[in-house]
């Protein structure tokens, strides 16, 4: 007899199914409200009466809808990624593949960064007190002003192209580094602390034989979020970046010229490639972590 | 024959401060230990033994007093490396194998890689942790798992083995096992060993010389000299010489808490 009343792995299945079929259906309803205006305007300008299954199959097929339905988008990824050389600048592998790029950088430097800074935290009580603040009130900032901002002061440096992207990518993503860090490298005991004392460790001993591994599950956890504010940086920065590419770029396209498409699939992208991107660290993590014994 | 003494305290006084106010750690302590000498402090919670050793360690600071490990203080001690310390809890690294925990503090000192590998085997034979070296911690039981952080403990050789309660969570058969072994240890090697306890038959079965702690301030009541022989099997703790003084310990014990 299964007597846990929770979900286990194995029935996880049929929710998910249920959830996913809850919102195609919704999607195709608001398909038909939205796009319907228009399919009026348009029979009342050429005198017909449109009958309900025509009202129907016209808003799920129009060319510029304003809700583009769920077979639509997936059309236009098939569209754009099978049938397009990944060099031309109509691919939407082509959009992923810069914003990929751009976000490895970010992530890769903000990590580095990240990393640093924690490690500074923690031996220096005269850097967490004046560094400290500074990280915090960076993250209050909004992006989306602070963006245009990076990219104008770089640019005029002489930095254009990507590297501003990269730096607005790292700007979001050193933050969960650093806070995870920090409580990773003091996540040793007191007893593992005065160990060390008594076999008098310098303190990069300490720090590479003890806190550094240590603090390698909290250092996971922090990569995952800091690789998905790496994702959100590179497309932020995009945005202001004009003529880059990126799926940030390409999304704002969409919105200008009113194409819907361009924006549901550039989303559809982004949230792949984030997800890829966590997945990948997640199954790195489990191995490490079952390899270090460190797993909770 | 001459006894060359190891550690001295001297009027030692400890007083933490904490946010209920000032807690009495340890008031005026005054001990001598001799090298050779297994020492086992005794006493309720809150008595200070373990203080006491922290103290030896470096780990805590006196208020007041003197104290000398090997003629130098303990800070100076503990950067020569003077003595191994084995905690409560064994403290193995997850992520090492037993024999890369072991060789952890030869790594920290600066040893040569040969030299690494020669005296992690032969500590591990010591303890008796031989065909283990390439086990996990978590694939080991308790008891295995207190013998390697002797083992690490002893890998440098110093001549002092400061032990906190080392067995204190382990089951009573294989705490008979681990203090039969740590006699034969003992006696192998000629170390100077300082041992905290809360048991009276582990105290007076393993000491030269039994340290009787008191709380509320700190203090030693008693300090016996132990007139057992050195040549101790199990079966000594039903002679009657055992009993005596097991019997002189739990009336220093009970002294002590008569007066609060």
């Amino acid at each position: 007899m299964n007597k846990s009343y929770g979900l286990d792995s194995d029935n996880k299945v049929l929710p998910v199914i249920c959830v996913i079929t809850f919102i195609v259906v919704i999607w195709y309803g608001f398909s038909i409200l939205l796009n319907a205006p228009w399919e009026f305007d348009k029979a009342k300008r050429n005198s017909i009466t449109l009958s309900t299954t025509e009202l129907v199959s016209n808003t799920w097929s129009q060319k510029r809808p304003k809700l583009p339905t769920p077979d639509q988008v997936l059309g236009e990824i098939w569209d754009t990624t099978v049938n397009k050389k990944v060099t031309s600048r109509r691919s939407l592998i082509y959009h992923v593949l810069i914003t990929f790029y751009e976000t490895i950088y970010g992530f890769a430097f903000g990590t580095g960064l990240g990393i640093l800074l924690a490690i500074g935290i923690v031996y220096n009580r005269a850097t967490a007190m004046s560094v400290m603040p500074w990280i915090v009130t960076s993250q209050t900032i909004p992006i989306l002003a602070l963006a245009p901002m990076i990219v104008v002061a770089l640019g005029s440096v002489g930095f254009g192209g990507l590297v501003p992207i990269v730096v607005i990518a790292m700007y979001l993503s050193f933050f969960p580094v650093v806070v995870g860090m920090v409580k990773g490298l003091k996540s040793p005991e007191q007893l593992e602390i005065d160990q060390m004392k008594t076999w008098s460790a310098s303190k990069v001993q300490i720090l590479f034989k003890l806190r550094a591994p240590r603090s390698t599950p909290y250092l996971f956890t922090s990569l995952k979020l800091g690789i998905a504010a790496s994702v959100v940086g590179a497309i932020v920065g995009e945005l202001p970046s004009g003529n880059g590419g990126g799926l940030g770029f390409r999304m704002l396209t969409g919105s200008s010229f009113g194409n819907t498409l361009h924006i549901w699939s550039g989303l559809f992208a982004a949230a792949l490639l984030a997800g890829s991107l966590i997945a990948i660290i997640s199954i790195v993590q489990r191995l490490v972590l079952k390899r270090m014994a460190l797993e909770s | 024959m001459v006894q060359s003494e190891v550690i001295n305290v001297s009027n030692l006084d400890l007083t933490f401060e904490t946010n209920d106010g000032p807690v009495h750690a340890l008031k005026n302590v005054n001990l001598e230990i001799n090298k050779g000498d297994f020492v086992s402090f005794i006493g309720p919670s809150g008595c200070g033994k373990t203080t006491l050793l922290r103290v030896l360690a470096d780990l805590d600071e006196p208020t007041d007093g003197n104290v000398t490990v090997n003629g130098v203080s303990p800070r100076q001690a503990r950067e020569s490396r003077a003595y191994g310390y084995v905690f409560q809890a064994a403290g193995l690294y997850p992520w090492r194998t037993i024999a890369a925990n072991v060789k952890l503090p030869l790594e920290i000192m600066g040893y040569s890689k040969e030299e690494q590998l020669k005296r992690v085997k032969k500590v591990l034979e010591l303890v008796e942790l031989t065909g283990f070296e390439k086990k996990f911690p978590w694939q080991l039981s308790g008891g295995m798992q207190q013998r390697a952080s002797i083992a690490r403990a002893l890998s440098f050789d110093a001549d002092i083995l400061l032990m906190d309660e080392p067995f204190g969570a382990l089951d009573e058969i294989v705490r008979d096992h681990l203090n039969e072994q740590l006699l034969n240890l003992w006696k192998s090697t000629n170390k100077t060993i300082c041992f905290v306890t809360h048991s009276i038959p582990e105290a007076v079965y393993l000491s030269t010389k039994i340290v009787v702690m008191s709380p509320r301030p700190g203090r030693i009541v008693d300090i016996i000299e132990s007139t057992l022989p050195v040549d101790r099997p199990l079966e000594i703790r039903d002679s009657k010489k055992f009993i005596e003084i097991s019997q002189r310990v739990r009336e220093g014990l009970r002294a002590g808490h008569i007066d609060e």
